[in-house]
């Protein structure tokens, strides 16, 4: 693998990075895998595809992209997933339904053709890094992975919204008890995950381009990386991605039409050992 | 241990008892007059009913009787189907020894989906299912010169003596019940209490001394035989495979199927299929959206009728007396 292709797997970890990091942070606090976040992430990058190609502006694409799935998020939750509290089963099988919905709704208002987000002026072209042209888009997609991360890290760990999800993590009832309306958090951790898997669409409908089932294809690779970081944790999430980014690059650089495969192989070996992933912790 | 049960009773044939028995044999007897009574389209439905039915009935051995819901079974199925079609048309396989390679393959996928999946349960069992049963529709996919990628395969897969509607749905037919048979007494027998067990305290069976990854493993692997037997009769009932047949939509029209039919009821998986196709048939006549309706029934089933179609007839009829 030269640097090329690494950087390859890394820009690729970081946007998984991004769409995964919503999808643990619900599934971590409220215990609600949701399988319509790769739907999510597909409407977000229409909604920014439409909203960068009309205004201009990728950061209002961005902003827009996150505001809207944000209150898909809300209606999902408040709307649907209310009546199934405490079911998981339930909970799990109701977002896949949504998930075929919104799936078929975008495939109403956006049609069946691949779309591809306009990149900004500034991030066109590419930068010489260790001694490859690189394209800067990708560039800025690893920056921004790395900041949702920092943000992420301090927004849980250093603030008091981050100490409710971290308790709510671990003891969702005794929070309640001890006089925190725990339904609030839950709301905006669901939301905050919408949004970022908002943001993803738009990141990666930038390099990866739009199309009906991109969504199915980046829910399998977040569930893959959610298996091995770990439900719940921050840095499994991390070392997950940057796993199943390294070793799909890597797959597609040796066997092209099996790239799947190659990240079916180390998730295998680690469920045979660690069940719960890498960082997950029985409750 | 169930002979001297058996003859504890009354009198059983084939191990129902006589008004079962009598009940069984009315329901297939009214199935197989059906192509009398149908338009030849019709029966093409029927059919289609009873192999989705087998499909929702072999997740059913796993959902209602293991406790785990598995959303890889349409992958498991699919397989069969591509790999029956594969044997035909690209290897010149007769029809039954393409059927027997099709469940052959299927129940090795199934064994390796179980290996995986006997160490996991509740949600962290649908997740690997889902992972798994993804991971075989993205291959066939972008497996381009095995699999015909997008555009899928074609093939003359149906033997000769089966062409017409009704000789193949009779054929199915009596597939299904060899199936349902089959599985009844599956999910009956002492494996299949130990089974239960397992669904109802893991921890607890294990302290019996029963060995429950082996028995899950089992189960799953004697499941994903019964999906692919579905699957095979899928690809000889089209002529025609393409990855939607792999795709997570089958998957989860089959444990649609198996929900709305009720879990555990076990045959409840025809009479889901049959809700679920007609439904399929009447909604796209008049629309295109039947994924989008497919996901509002399923979000209706789970907020208002969990416990399925069978199974609501059932509280409703129990709750009239009070």
């Amino acid at each position: 693998m030269n640097i090329f292709q690494l950087l390859n797997g890394l820009t690729f970890a970081a946007l998984l990075f991004v769409v995964a990091s919503g999808f643990t942070l619900i599934f971590g606090l409220l215990r609600i895998v949701n399988l319509a976040h790769g739907a999510l992430y597909l409407f977000g990058g229409y909604v920014g595809f439409t909203l960068a190609t009309r205004t201009g502006s990728f950061v209002l694409g961005g902003i827009g992209a996150m505001i809207a799935v944000a209150a898909i998020g809300f209606v999902l939750d408040q709307g649907l997933l209310r009546f199934v509290r405490g079911n998981e089963l339930r909970q799990v099988l109701l977002s896949l339904g949504f998930a075929f919905v919104l799936n078929d709704l975008a495939l109403v208002i956006w049609g069946g053709d691949s779309f591809t987000v306009p990149i900004p002026q500034a991030l066109r072209g590419g930068l010489r890094v260790f001694g490859v042209f690189y394209p800067s888009y990708r560039l800025f997609v690893l920056a921004t992975g790395i900041f949702v991360f920092a943000a992420l890290w301090l927004l849980l760990n250093r603030t008091r919204l981050g100490a409710l999800i971290r308790a709510g993590v671990d003891d969702a009832e005794m929070v309640e008890a001890s006089g925190v309306n725990i339904r609030r958090v839950f709301l905006v951790t669901f939301l905050l995950g919408s949004a970022l898997a908002g943001l993803g669409g738009l990141m990666g409908g930038a390099f990866l381009s739009l199309y009906p089932s991109a969504d199915a294809e980046i829910l399998v690779f977040s569930l893959a990386v959610v298996i091995i970081g770990g439900r719940g944790s921050l840095v499994g999430v991390g070392v997950g991605s940057l796993l199943v980014g390294l070793l799909n690059t890597l797959g597609q650089v040796m066997f092209p039409e099996l790239a799947y495969f190659v990240i079916f192989g180390p998730m295998a070996m680690l469920l045979a050992f660690r069940p719960l992933g890498l960082f997950g912790r029985a409750t | 241990m169930t002979i001297p049960q058996a003859q504890s009773r009354t009198r059983s044939y084939a191990g129902m008892s006589g008004p079962a028995a009598i009940t069984a044999l009315t329901a297939v007897a009214a199935a197989a007059m059906l192509p009398v009574l149908l338009s030849n389209y019709q029966v093409g439905l029927a059919t289609e009913v009873l192999i989705f039915g087998m499909l929702a009935m072999s997740i059913d051995v796993l959902a209602g009787f293991a406790g785990r819901t598995s959303l890889g079974h349409g992958a498991i199925f699919g397989v069969s189907s591509y790999v029956v079609v594969y044997a035909t048309a690209q290897l010149g396989l007769q029809p039954p020894a393409a059927f027997a390679l099709g469940v052959v393959a299927a129940t090795l996928v199934a064994a390796v989906f179980a290996l995986l999946a006997v160490r996991t349960s509740g949600v962290y069992f649908l997740l690997l299912t889902l992972a798994l049963g993804m991971i075989v529709w993205g291959i066939c996919l972008r497996w381009t010169q095995v699999t015909g990628g997008e555009n899928g395969m074609r093939g003359d897969v149906r033997p000769a003596s089966l062409l017409t509607h009704a000789a193949f749905y009779w054929a199915v037919l009596a597939g299904a019940v060899a199936v349902s048979y089959t599985l009844w007494r599956f999910v009956r027998s002492p494996f299949g209490l130990t089974l239960r067990g397992i669904r109802d305290s893991e921890s607890r069976m294990r302290s019996l001394g029963y060995n429950v990854s082996v028995h899950l493993f089992i189960g799953f692997t004697v499941s994903g035989a019964f999906a692919g037997v579905a699957g095979a009769l899928y690809a000889m009932f089209n002529n025609f495979v393409s990855p939607s047949t792999v795709a997570l939509a089958q998957s989860v029209e089959g444990v649609l199927m198996m929900i709305a039919g009720g879990v555990g009821t076990l045959f409840g998986g025809f009479v889901g299929a049959a809700a679920i196709i007609m439904l399929e048939n009447v909604v796209s006549a008049h629309t295109e959206r039947w994924l989008m309706v497919l996901g509002t029934t399923f979000i209706l089933i789970m907020i208002f009728a969990p416990e399925g179609i069978v199974g609501k007839l059932r509280v409703m009829l129990t709750r009239k007396p009070r």
